[in-house]
Formats: structure tokens, C-alpha cells, sequence
């Protein structure tokens, strides 16, 4: 049984996930971050 | 604090110690400059981890390359059963001592352990399908696990499901405290039934059943996963703290132009 698939599926489905939840706190974070500095500027 | 907090006898004493360390301004404070090295080092050691995992870790005896799997299977589901715990805790700080940046950080928990928990059940089904020739079994650890993530689940829209935001958390955390009975289940499932997962191969107690060559990149992986976690949930709970400041400053700054600015009355005369 070629077992390639498994392994690569795997540790793809983690990839896409630690990268996809990374950058979308990572940009939540930011806009946050901004939105507060401009109201506590203003 | 809330007039409902009790602040005398020894738990109210600790609720005060809590409250006064871990205000939502004084967390932000504490953990912003952390945040860089903490992403730094959960970045280093999650690659590290997975990289030696996946290209270099040796093959096993019987399972030959598909033990691959367990360096990413393994650690996630170590992480979504930690979260579920750290999501019970803060359930038990929320109700007993009203914490508020204990419903923040059950907030914030639960979507990033339900994302840990569906890559948990997801390497094991690819993982299952070429040992046991099935992707899905109704076995005693992979049915409690599937529970846990729908607990997760559950946690999630229960927060979001009512107006108030408070009954909302309140109700969420009663699920999330009911739950954490799962979490034994999980871990001794495997004793306590005849089961197709195997049984627990590594042991804090000692007489661990797993080579040296095999431990390293696990024990690796399974700290840059942990670290991982404790950042995220800390970047979203810096977000959430943020974005609540934001809305209170908004509002205020809208109720002072409001009184400021002369009624239609006033404005006739």
C-alpha cells in the first residue's frame, strides 16, 4: 500500500491549519490593535 | 467588582487575588511584549518538530513509514485535550468568582481547541485507514474524542447563542465544566475497553514503550504544538481586550456628542 498520501495528507491538513488560524489571529490582532490607536487618538 | 463576587472566606480571597493580577488592562500589559518571543519559539519548535517527524525520524518496525502521522496525531490531540482543561478551568473561575478574563480566554479557547481537535481526528482517520483498513471506527478513544470536538463545538455557539453576552458565557461554561467528564474517558478509554486505537505508549511515569530516535521529535513537536496553543489563545485574548476597549471608547465618545449636542427644543428656541 503506497502510504505517501496518508503521511502527506496528514501533515498537510495540520499545515493548512496552524498556517490558516496563525495569520487570521495574526491579522486580528493587528486590526485590532490599529482600530484602537485611531479611537485613542482622535 | 461585581457585587455578586464573594470576597470573604478563603475562596473570596483567592477571587481577589485573581482579580487583582489578572485584570483584562493588566494581562494586556503582562503579555503584549511576550507575544514576539512567544511566536518566535512555538514557530522554531513546531518546524523542528515536523520537519524531523516527517523527513527524518526513522521508520517503524511494524507500522513502517505511516508512524509518520503520530508526530503531528499525537501532539494535537494532547493539545485538545489541554485546551478542553484550560476551558474547564476558566469555566470553573467564571462561575464561582464572575473572572472576567477567565470568559475572555474560554472565548478565545474554544475555536483554536475545536481547530486542534478536527486535525487530532483527521490525521487519525488518515492514519487508521492503512493500519485497520477503515478511516472511521466506532471505537471507545476515537467516539470520545469525536464527543470532545463536539463539545468544542457546543462551548462555541453556546457564548454567541443569547443577546446577553453574560447568560451566553454563563451557559457556556456550565457545558464546558459538564464535559470535562469526558477527558478521563478519553485518556483511559483505552483500558477500560477492548479497543482497535492502541493502548498508551508513553508514560510520565516511566516505562515508556517508544525509542529514543522517536521520543525527541515527538517531545519537540509536542512542546512547539503546546506553545502554539498558549499563543494564539494569548494573541486572540489581546485582540478580544482590544477590540472591547474599542467599542467602550466609541460608545462613550458617542454618548458625549449626544449630550453635547442641543435637542430639537433647544434648537427651535
Amino acid at each position: 500500500m503506497n502510504l505517501a498520501p496518508f503521511i502527506d495528507g496528514s501533515y498537510g491538513v495540520t499545515a493548512v491549519f496552524l498556517l490558516g488560524i496563525g495569520i487570521q489571529t495574526y491579522h486580528r490582532y493587528r486590526r485590532a490593535a490599529k482600530r484602537l490607536g485611531a479611537v485613542e487618538t482622535r | 467588582m461585581s457585587e455578586n463576587v464573594l470576597t470573604t472566606g478563603p475562596i473570596g480571597k483567592t477571587g481577589s487575588w485573581f482579580h487583582r493580577y489578572a485584570n483584562p488592562g493588566r494581562f494586556l500589559r503582562l503579555v503584549q511584549p511576550t507575544l514576539p518571543w512567544l511566536a518566535g519559539i512555538s514557530i522554531i519548535l513546531t518546524v523542528t518538530g515536523i520537519v524531523w517527524g516527517y523527513a527524518f525520524a526513522p521508520a517503524d518496525w511494524q507500522q513502517g513509514a505511516a508512524v509518520r502521522i503520530m508526530y503531528v496525531h499525537v501532539p494535537a490531540a494532547w493539545v485538545a485535550m489541554a485546551g478542553y482543561a484550560a476551558l474547564a478551568a476558566c469555566s470553573l473561575f467564571s462561575i464561582v468568582w464572575r473572572h472576567p478574563l477567565a470568559d475572555l480566554a474560554a472565548e478565545e479557547i474554544g475555536p483554536v481547541g475545536a481547530g486542534f481537535t478536527a486535525v487530532c481526528l483527521i490525521s487519525g482517520s488518515l492514519w487508521g485507514k492503512p493500519m485497520w483498513g477503515a478511516y472511521w471506527v466506532w471505537d471507545a478513544r476515537l467516539t470520545s474524542v469525536l464527543i470532545l470536538f463536539f463539545l468544542y463545538l457546543g462551548h462555541i455557539a453556546l457564548i454567541r447563542a443569547f443577546d446577553n453576552p453574560a447568560h451566553g458565557h454563563r451557559a457556556a461554561a456550565i457545558l464546558a465544566l459538564v464535559g470535562a467528564i469526558n477527558l478521563p474517558i478519553i485518556v483511559f478509554s483505552v483500558q477500560w475497553w477492548n479497543t482497535l486505537h492502541q493502548g498508551n505508549t508513553i508514560s510520565i511515569t516511566g516505562g515508556s514503550k517508544i525509542y529514543i530516535t522517536m521520543l525527541y521529535p515527538l517531545i519537540i513537536g509536542s512542546l512547539g504544538f503546546y506553545l502554539c496553543f498558549i499563543t494564539l489563545v494569548c494573541t486572540r485574548m489581546c485582540a478580544a481586550i482590544m477590540e472591547r476597549r474599542t467599542r467602550g471608547l466609541l460608545l462613550a465618545a458617542a454618548e458625549r456628542a449626544s449630550h453635547a449636542a442641543p435637542t430639537y427644543a433647544e434648537r427651535a428656541s
